[in-house]
């Protein structure tokens, strides 16, 4: 097992605790923050395995990618900030209702 | 000459390019919201005639060409995407112009060219993390048309769409990444050529069509799909069911037909299950709501499902079925669009959308009925409708490879669908007890819901035609492009 690998392993880990978070957690912040820590273990994976070239220089692409993912993240995030204030600004709760209520 | 121009390339940055002036002169945003999409379609057509002309498209953005760059692709199988998107574009844009308020469709016009523009991307893209990218683009734009009332039960749906999209692309850019480590490259058809099947390439393959099939709201991935979709409003709900939910999918069909499908079959088998399920559950679903853009909504889940069958199928069929589901799949847009339109002028015509109160409907608003009536005819399957021919060739397909059981479950289906389709119908057609609180609903908004039902009905007597666009190549790697 090389360092990369290890990283790699990490990001997936990452990434699981992120999916956890987004399920078992109510409040909307919670799980925007969850989102973004999964996206995080994404890029830690992708940035990880750049490095399978050995020791040559690191596989630029990937990095590339991560940028890009970088941009879209924020992207996403912004839009989930402003509709969860609207949310709580029409129902002064910061959670989803109980679908079968709806 | 008109063969020359780089029609793939207008065909995405017109709308973009109209998306954004709508945004900075609003004032215009109608006239020029119209004006875009019409130039989209006849774009579309430019592009259709080169491909049937002189082969699959394709265009290497600024020169740089595979692996670094990105590349432009379309065959038969996107064109008939391609298409789909702007039929159902012109019919909704078309009713769009009348549904709107004013200060709705300042939001209105831009975020749908965006959207228009992402999809024809996705339709175009030869290259799974461009895909990526433009499927966060189409998931932003369609939770913000979600939005687009404010009405706290659109807004809660939008978020929890918006989670939902946000998950599902992020286990689909999981996938990239590990089928990049593994053979080097994005490209499709790159990817096609050299993948072999090892525990890194069943992991990518696994996340990517588990967050795909979220985006696609597979059965039980589509807690997310009712509650938008009934919540937007109707000509958005018409865009999500018609064509968003086909993005994903498509990007689905795409990775199983070139990359995937040589060695996945138990995954596959898996798929088909929970389309059949997908099937069952979403038309009993259907059938127990008490209004009607829930019912249509619980529809799509369960047409959906017709889609995922292709999967187990694909293997026996040589790659025939991939055809007649991109196929099926126009087709349901169409008719889902048709049906959803028609959902928003009863709404306007009446202030609500329960079935119970719907009697008589059909005396006010005929051209409004039929529209139904002629989608219902579509989704139900009956002939000679397209939905008819679509289902009809799944079923046959299942059947030369003895799958009694997927053909039994479509068959159920359709007489499901034809359950819930009635269930509306009849309503429309009981006498009025009392006299309803009517709004109008402009010719426009008529005209626009029936010429797409019609449009379901009549791509069935021209199914040998599509059918054999759909097979224009449908593996570029066969094909020895060199970029």
């Amino acid at each position: 097992m090389n360092n990369a690998f290890l990283f790699a392993l990490v990001g997936v880990g990452i990434f699981s605790l992120g999916l956890y978070a987004l399920i078992m957690h109510d409040h909307l912040l919670r799980k925007i923050l969850a989102v973004n820590i999964m996206g995080s273990g994404v890029f830690l994976v992708l940035v990880a395995l750049a490095k399978r070239t050995g020791d040559a220089l690191p596989d630029p692409v990937p990095h590339a990618m991560v940028l890009t993912g970088i941009v879209v993240a924020v992207s996403a995030t912004a839009l989930a900030l402003i509709l969860l204030l609207k949310v709580f600004a029409k129902s002064g709760q910061a959670t989803l209702p109980d679908r079968c209520k709806e | 000459m008109l063969t020359d121009i780089a029609w793939g390339v207008i065909v995405i940055m017109l709308p973009l390019t109209g998306g954004i002036i709508c945004f900075i002169w609003p004032a215009i945003s109608k006239t020029l919201g119209l004006i875009t999409v019409v130039g989209t379609a006849l774009s579309v057509t430019g592009l259709g005639w080169q491909i049937i002309e002189s082969g699959p498209y394709h265009h290497t953005v600024g020169g740089w060409g595979a692996p670094l760059g990105i590349d432009l692709f379309a065959d038969g199988l996107s064109l008939l995407m391609l298409i789909m998107t702007a039929l159902v574009g012109l019919g909704v844009s078309f009713y769009s112009k009348s549904y709107f308020k004013p200060q709705e469709a300042t939001w209105f016009w831009p975020i749908w060219l965006i959207l228009l523009g992402a999809l024809n991307a996705l339709f175009l893209s030869a290259d799974i993390f461009n895909l990526y990218v433009i499927l966060e683009l189409i998931g932003l734009a369609a939770v913000a048309l979600t939005a687009l009332t404010g009405h706290i039960a659109a807004l809660n749906s939008a978020m929890r769409y918006l989670l939902a999209m946000l998950l599902g692309s992020l286990a689909y850019l999981l996938g990239v990444a590990l089928l990049y480590h593994d053979v080097g490259s994005v490209d499709i058809a790159t990817l096609a050529e050299k993948i072999k099947p090892n525990a890194t390439v069943w992991a990518a393959l696994g996340f990517m069509s588990a967050g795909l099939a979220l985006k696609s709201a597979l059965f039980p991935l589509n807690f997310w799909l009712p509650p938008a979709h009934a919540n937007a409003p109707a000509p958005v709900s018409a865009l999500l069911s018609a064509l968003v939910v086909k993005a994903s999918f498509y990007i689905l069909l795409r990775l199983w037909s070139e990359i995937f499908g040589s060695f996945g079959e138990g995954a596959a088998a898996l798929l088909g299950l929970l389309g059949a399920a997908a099937i069952l559950w979403g038309s009993l679903q259907a059938l127990c709501q008490t209004r009607v853009k829930l019912l249509i909504a619980y529809s799509t889940v369960a047409q959906v499902g017709y889609l995922f069958l292709a999967f187990p199928l694909a293997l026996g069929s040589n790659g025939m079925v991939w055809g007649i589901v991109a196929y099926l799949a126009l087709s349901h847009a169409l008719a889902k669009s048709a049906m959803f339109l028609v959902a928003g002028n009863l709404l306007r015509f009446s202030g609500h959308d329960r079935i119970s109160g719907l009697e008589g409907t059909v005396q006010r608003l005929p051209l409004t009925v039929s529209a139904f009536a002629l989608a219902g005819i579509s989704i139900i399957g009956l002939p000679p409708s397209s939905g008819f021919i679509g289902k009809w060739l799944l079923i046959e397909v299942a059947v030369t490879q003895g799958r009694w059981d997927l053909a039994a479950i479509m068959i159920i289906g359709g007489l499901l669908a034809a359950a819930y389709v009635f269930k509306v119908l009849g309503q429309t057609f009981s006498d009025a007890k009392v006299s309803h609180d009517t709004g109008t609903v402009p010719a426009s908004m008529e005209w626009a819901a029936l010429l797409l039902a019609i449009g379901a009905i009549l791509f069935g007597f021209i199914a040998p035609e599509i059918l054999s666009l759909a097979h224009i190549d449908v593996s570029p790697s066969t094909n020895g492009i060199t970029p």
